[in-house]
């Protein structure tokens, strides 16, 4: 019997999902789930857009009003959304390829707005649905099917990206720690601005066999170990986090919310 | 009635929108549409609706689809190097069939090409410029009134049919101003897309009756709850490697439109009761047309005007009428021969077909008309 | 049939797209079809600058100027570039700086001190435009002081009402 969470938050006769064993886009799409539920979201106001690759399959499986857009666009297409229909959640599942290279400029733009958005990047370090090509958080030297010989590029930081642009709340998560990123996607969502979680996935399939990270067990442990909470991330140098993932609540700011300040036009203006 | 105004044809655009029920607008600043822009960005507010700058084309279309999406009908408009950026998901919307109006105010390309100048060049490229096979409307304004009063019509066949429908303006009544008379409140009707009376038990939300080509769905937010994809989707829309239902949706997108043309279709027939010379134009190049046709009249040479409204679906059936009773077509328009080769298919003449265009960046003249219609 | 096709041209910044526009408002005041239009891009950002106007008792075909029946010049480019090989009924109007060859011997000729005007009387030069329009009304007659006045207030900035008025004034006047 499935559980209560899939009961009310999936559709299971689009289930099972087409993700392969082992990739941590089902289990962040779960605390996506867990995260609504514990907020208590009525299911028709929750707006899930999503823009293409192996994460935004993901808006297709849940039980909300669901728009799996062009690649690169989810943001753009939320934007509209969230800027006709200021009373409706919206909530964007993207992937690293996804929300920082072809839709990099619209996660700038969207964060430097600060609209009332949450963004959730699955970032698995790979073009996954096109069979492994390297991507702007491929880490340096890692190898893609276009990054035969290395990765040269210097991956993004995509939350700090986000800080950067203007985000009002930036956090990460992994896929490994389910209670932790499942508390920073709920804490995104109910954050008034534009938030951004960065949720560390894994794709053993592609990025994994070509890097010889050995099986997804193997990749979740490496996430176990390679977490640090922010709080003590503050007390280690630079040399020390290399290579590691920084968890947890990242900025938070509170600058207002677009639609809130565009209606306060609307109501001076109106005639 | 009500009183004329002096207005610009973008302006006018702008109006029309707004009297079509029009309150969200996503737009990136580009000439010689910028005035649609900056008319939102005062006027939206003032009626409750939203404006919001984008960060670029791509992604002001998508917005668009999205207010859409929601309920709120919705406009972009951009010009030449925008509406290639605009393509992407201009075909998003055709396959997902959220209504919506983009304005072209054509300018002369290719690429940057003379930013302020006027062109009629995109006229395949309104039909033809997203990929893969999709039906398209586009309505092309000649004078500012019609700015106003086809904008109207444009989004209320969008919402009728459920698909994107382009307004293919140029800088010619862009940025033409006149006196126009705004239609009073309830005067012009209003299309507004027909929605289940039940949303949350309304099943699937693609799926259309028996005989009907347009499915009947409900806007996010009002309980349905289904999802919207850009891949080929089944009634549920849910996407599907189906072969069967990939070639039954894509002809029912077609035949939306193919199977509707006595509503869709609208065009201007002027002086051609007795007409030996038929000169075919859109848009702004119809009023030098109007001009060499009065002094051709004048002189005696029996001319008139076939001038579609609706540029896509064409209106094939009136223009091959029109070729059976004349001796000579000249097709003049802004570019190198795009409508040129719409007429020449669908007469399947091509020895009677003469053709006045233009690629420098300026107006064809009524003088060069008049001297094509006489040279014949 | 009447129709008046009116050429404004000098150089960008002197507003003669927007006295088109007046003029054009001024034309429907008086229930005339009308047709404004302007060269539009860099040149209306500083250099050479066109607006033109067609106004009409009939509906208006082709909407640009082809056979000037006015044509007013505020800078030596525009009247080396737009006052010659007019016809002998158009009404040519140009600033006193302008330098005027001896032979120049079009019939229906005008110059007046549009830009001194602006400049001395008015106190503030980018009231040239509504002074132009002033003067140019008086010369063609198109339509009332009070139609004229009502057609400038719809089109120049709050606060500068009184100012583009006096400028109105003043343009007027220099028709004797």
């Amino acid at each position: 019997m499935p559980s209560k969470l899939i009961d009310k938050y999936f559709r299971e006769d689009h289930l099972p999902h087409i993700w392969c064993p082992g990739c941590g886009h089902g289990v962040l799409m779960r605390d996506v789930a867990q995260a609504v539920e514990n907020i208590g979201l009525d299911k028709d106001k929750v707006v899930l857009v999503s823009g293409i690759g192996c994460s935004s399959r993901a808006a297709g499986y849940m039980d909300f009003n669901t728009m799996h857009t062009t690649h690169g666009r989810a943001l753009a297409f939320a934007t509209g959304i969230k800027m006709a229909r200021p009373e409706l959640e919206v909530i964007c599942i993207m992937g690293d390829g996804d929300a920082s290279a072809i839709g990099g400029n619209h996660l700038i733009h969207a964060a430097r707005r600060n609209i009332g958005i949450t963004a959730i990047v699955f970032n698995n370090d790979i073009y996954g649905m096109t069979g492994g090509q390297y991507s702007p958080t491929t880490p340096y030297g890692e190898k893609g099917t276009t990054a035969p010989y290395g990765n040269i590029d210097r991956p993004f930081d995509i939350a700090k990206v986000a800080e950067a642009a203007g985000a009002t709340y930036t956090a990460r998560g992994t896929a490994f720690d389910a209670v932790r990123t499942t508390k920073l996607i709920e804490d995104g969502i109910r954050h008034k601005g534009f938030s951004v979680i960065e949720c560390a996935s894994i794709c053993p399939t592609y990025y994994g066999r070509k890097n010889k990270k050995g099986s997804a067990v193997d990749m979740y442990t490496w996430q176990k170990e390679n977490s640090i909470p922010v709080e003590k991330a503050k007390t280690m140098s630079p040399e020390e986090l290399k290579g590691k993932l920084v968890v947890g609540k990242l900025s938070e700011d509170d600058f207002p919310e677009l639609t809130e300040q565009y209606q306060a036009i609307i109501d001076r203006v109106r005639k | 009635m009500g009183k004329v105004k002096l207005m610009q044809g973008n302006e006018a655009c702008v109006e029309g929108a707004l009297y079509a029920g029009c309150r969200f607008y996503a737009g990136y600043p580009i000439t010689p549409s910028t005035e649609i822009a900056e008319g939102c960005a005062v006027r939206m507010p003032q009626v409750g609706g939203h404006f919001i700058q984008m960060e670029d084309e791509i992604a002001s279309c998508a917005a668009a689809i999205g207010a859409s999406a929601a309920g709120v009908k919705s406009m972009t408009a951009t010009s030449g190097p925008g509406f290639s950026l605009k393509q992407e998901n201009l075909g998003y919307a055709c396959l997902t069939e959220v209504p919506f109006v983009l304005v072209d105010v054509q300018r002369a390309g290719p690429s940057t090409g003379l930013p302020t100048s006027p062109s009629q060049g995109d006229v395949m490229q309104a039909k033809w410029g997203t990929h893969g096979d999709h039906p398209i409307i586009a309505i092309a304004p000649s004078t500012v009134e019609e700015c106003f009063r086809l904008c109207v019509r444009a989004f209320n066949l969008s919402e009728k049919y459920r698909t994107p429908v382009i307004f293919l303006m140029d800088e010619i009544v862009g940025h033409l101003r006149e006196g126009i008379e705004i239609p009073e409140d309830g005067e012009l009707p209003i299309v507004n897309r027909a929605i289940p009376a039940d949303p949350a038990s309304a099943g699937h939300a693609y799926a259309t009756k028996e005989g009907q080509t347009v499915p009947v769905m409900a806007p996010f937010g009002m309980g349905q709850r289904y999802n919207i994809t850009g891949l080929i989707h089944a009634d549920d829309g849910f996407p599907t490697n189906s072969t069967d239902i990939a070639d039954s949706q894509v002809k029912r997108l077609i035949r939306k439109i193919d199977d509707n043309l006595d509503d869709i279709l609208s065009w201007e027939e002027k002086d051609l009761d007795d007409a030996d010379v038929c000169v075919v134009c859109f848009g702004g190049t119809a009023r030098s047309v109007y001009s060499a046709v009065e002094t051709l009249r004048n002189e005696g040479v029996k001319v008139g005007v076939f001038r579609p409204i609706t540029v896509w679906p064409f209106p094939a059936e009136e223009m091959r009428r029109i070729a059976g009773k004349v001796k000579k077509i000249i097709v003049a328009e802004h570019n190198d021969g795009q409508m040129l080769l719409e007429v020449q298919r669908v007469t399947g003449l091509y020895d009677k077909i003469g053709f006045v265009g233009k690629v420098n960046g300026t107006v064809i003249t009524p003088e060069e008309i008049v001297k094509a219609v006489k040279e014949g | 049939m009447s129709k008046m096709e009116i050429r404004l041209a000098g150089t960008g910044g002197q507003g003669l797209i927007t006295g088109t526009i007046i003029l054009a408002e001024a034309g429907i005041f008086e229930n005339k079809f009308v047709a404004q239009s302007q060269s539009y891009g860099p040149e209306a950002r500083g250099g050479m600058c066109k607006g033109e106007v067609i106004i009409s008792d009939e509906r208006i075909g082709f909407t640009k100027v082809t056979k000037p029946t006015f044509v007013m010049a505020l800078s030596q480019l525009s009247f080396e570039k737009y006052c010659f090989g007019l016809d002998e009924d158009c009404f040519v109007l140009v600033d006193e700086t302008i330098d005027v060859p001896k032979e120049y011997d079009h019939k229906k000729f005008m110059k007046l001190p549009i830009l001194a005007t602006a400049r001395e009387k008015v106190g503030k030069m980018q009231t040239v435009n509504i002074v132009s329009v002033g003067a140019i009304n008086k010369i063609l007659g198109l339509c009332s002081d009070e139609s004229i006045k009502e057609a400038v207030l719809l089109h120049v900035p709050k606060g500068t009402e009184e100012l583009n008025l006096k400028a109105l004034y003043e343009g007027a006047a220099l028709v004797k």
